[in-house]
């Protein structure tokens, strides 16, 4: 099954999750609604006509002021191992309210990929098992992947507890 | 912070938290894992990352796409080839060009060669963990062989940066066959010793068969792919699934096997090093003569002697400055694409997405160790403290993968 077909069935199946579909060097994706796109990727992986049983990445894209319908894009990388094809589903968070469905009770990769996005992107995932974050320390504030954010830091390292040789505190 | 909260509430229990990593000689990288354990057993497991988080993906946002080679080959350690290799075609396939046959039987040797430098290295550390020091020692031999004939070729031992959009940063040396057939025949040979000291080791065998094992629905959800995969019985290869560089030209076999246990994964590595060689070998009989890059104006600079020939001169001084100015160079159209190869990982994936301009909007990595590290609790949870030892190096983590 190719990347229109899917596009079709899908839209047969919820015409109104399923946004828009497009394909660049032969690769497809459809855009989903955000509030529904639980229920599309829940329907890409047990529909036997798709089966896509494993996420293969999950990320984010920052848009920031190019003109698209929300600042962020929330991307799935989908591949089903029966038929051996990619296929991928984007979901756009606006940045008011950056939440999407948590996709880690489909998948076992889901939860860390999250997490990931949720440390660099500050994008949250409702109803993930354990939001935290994934690469950076606990305390740390700010989401350096997103585009307004200074690729030398925006300071937090200057509040590192640093260790002095000569008071030795 | 929070582990010494839990650990006040519960002095004087039997069970007990401890703190494996981030500096642990058995996590091979800055790995820290908190280890509930009630006696010798291991109730809950929490891996945590991140220490070696480098923020790569943040930088080649400001970098041209042939200044993210030099940051590919960073984020892993073990194999820096494959990653030139795979980000190289990665842009490439978004270009629409296609690399020369002699790049690409280069490219293959090389990328052969490194799964081989990750998978002796790789079983070395598992036989160390498990006793078996003298194998670590002989796999190291092979490892500083390898990265001799990676010197010769790129210039470098660990951070090559060899492939550039569109090709190579230069051919290789004129007895790179050579070196290749020297190192092939010593190599097999000390695969064979590796294989003659464990396959029937009592301790190793008693420490590895049935240990952490997974099944085969459970790798495919929690998306581990590489030997950790096939080792549970699943033909994925992405050199036969969806060729590329020419694979399909190369005769090799699927290294599987059906346990899913630790020792299955020592099985699938000694095996996809057998194969490796073959594939070497045979790119090394029918490596084609010609250019190492591509005639393609967007990507390649003209010629030295461009400038002096009486026609086309100023036409190859025009390319030389578009390929060099600020806001020229390698422009990708816009799009974006998710473009994977296989990795002695696993599978290693690009999403790059281009604006057109010569630095990419955003470039994702798909690091196949992040993935494979994140079934490590569902591997150990239950099992013995010293089954984790043994599991943790059979998932081969690389730490500059894992963070980024």
């Amino acid at each position: 099954m190719d990347g229109p077909k899917i596009f079709e069935k899908l839209k047969a199946a919820m015409p109104d999750a399923v946004m828009a579909s497009g394909s660049f060097a032969g690769q497809d994706w459809v855009e989903v609604e955000r509030g529904n796109s639980l229920s599309v990727l829940r329907l890409l992986r047990d529909d036997p006509d798709f089966s896509f049983d494993c996420l293969m990445d999950l990320t984010a894209v920052d848009w920031l002021n190019q003109g698209m319908p929300e600042r962020f894009c929330v991307v799935y990388n989908l591949f089903s191992y029966r038929d051996k094809i990619y296929f991928r589903v984007k979901t756009w968070v606006p940045e008011e309210d950056p939440v999407v469905d948590s996709a880690s009770g489909l998948w076992k990769s889901a939860p860390w990929a999250e997490r990931e996005v949720f440390d660099l992107y500050g994008i949250e995932f409702e109803g993930h098992p354990n939001l935290k974050r994934l690469m950076l320390p606990e305390y740390y504030t700010g989401h350096p992947l997103r585009k307004d954010y200074p690729l030398t830091g925006a300071g937090e390292r200057d509040h590192f507890q640093k260790y002095n040789r000569e008071t030795g505190e | 912070m929070e582990v010494e909260k839990e650990l006040e509430g519960d002095l004087g229990s039997r069970r007990m938290i401890i703190n494996f990593g981030p500096q642990h000689p058995a996590t091979h990288g800055t790995l820290r894992n908190l280890i509930e354990l009630d006696g010798e057993i291991v109730t809950k497991l929490t891996p945590e990352i991140g220490y070696l988080h480098s923020g790569f993906e943040k930088l080649a946002e400001y970098r041209t796409y042939n200044q993210v080679v030099t940051i590919t080959d960073r984020m892993n350690y073990l194999s820096p080839l494959s990653n030139n290799v795979g980000f190289a075609m990665a842009v490439e396939e978004m270009m629409g060009l296609k690399i020369t046959p002699r790049c690409a039987a280069i490219r293959v040797v090389l990328s052969e060669l490194s799964r081989i430098a990750d998978h002796v290295l790789s079983v070395g550390l598992q036989a160390m963990d498990l006793g078996a020091f003298s194998v670590m020692l002989w796999t190291f031999i092979e490892r500083e062989k390898l990265y001799d004939i990676f010197e010769a070729v790129t210039g470098a031992r660990l951070t090559t940066s060899y492939t550039r959009i569109g090709g190579v940063f230069r051919d290789v040396p004129p007895d790179f066959e050579e070196m290749c057939r020297t190192f092939m025949g010593k190599c097999s040979k000390t695969i064979d010793e590796i294989e003659s000291v464990l396959n029937e080791n009592r301790i190793f065998l008693d420490r590895t068969k049935g240990v952490g094992k997974i099944s085969r629905e459970d790798a495919i959800s929690f998306g581990l792919t590489g030997p950790l995969l096939r080792s549970c019985g699943v033909p994925r290869d992405i050199r036969k699934d969806r060729p590329y560089l020419g694979y399909e030209g190369y005769e090799f076999d699927i290294v599987t096997a059906e346990e899913g246990d630790v020792y299955a994964r020592y099985e699938v590595r000694v095996g996809e090093m057998r194969q490796a060689l073959r594939i070497v070998d045979q790119a090394l009989a029918k490596m084609p003569k010609g250019p190492v890059n591509v005639d393609d104006p967007r990507v390649a600079l003209p010629a030295k002697d461009a400038f002096n020939k009486p026609q086309g001169g100023m036409e190859g001084l025009i390319y030389h400055f578009k390929n060099y100015m600020f806001g020229h160079g390698v422009c990708p159209p816009k799009g974006e694409i998710y473009s994977s190869t296989e990795a002695p990982n696993g599978e290693l994936g690009w999403y790059i997405v281009s604006d057109g301009t010569q630095k990419p909007w955003r470039m994702r990595v798909r690091p196949p160790s992040l993935y494979n590290y994140q079934a490590f609790p569902r591997m150990t949870e239950g099992k013995l403290l010293s089954d984790m030892v043994a599991v943790l190096s059979s998932l081969n983590v690389i730490a500059g993968e894992l963070d980024r």
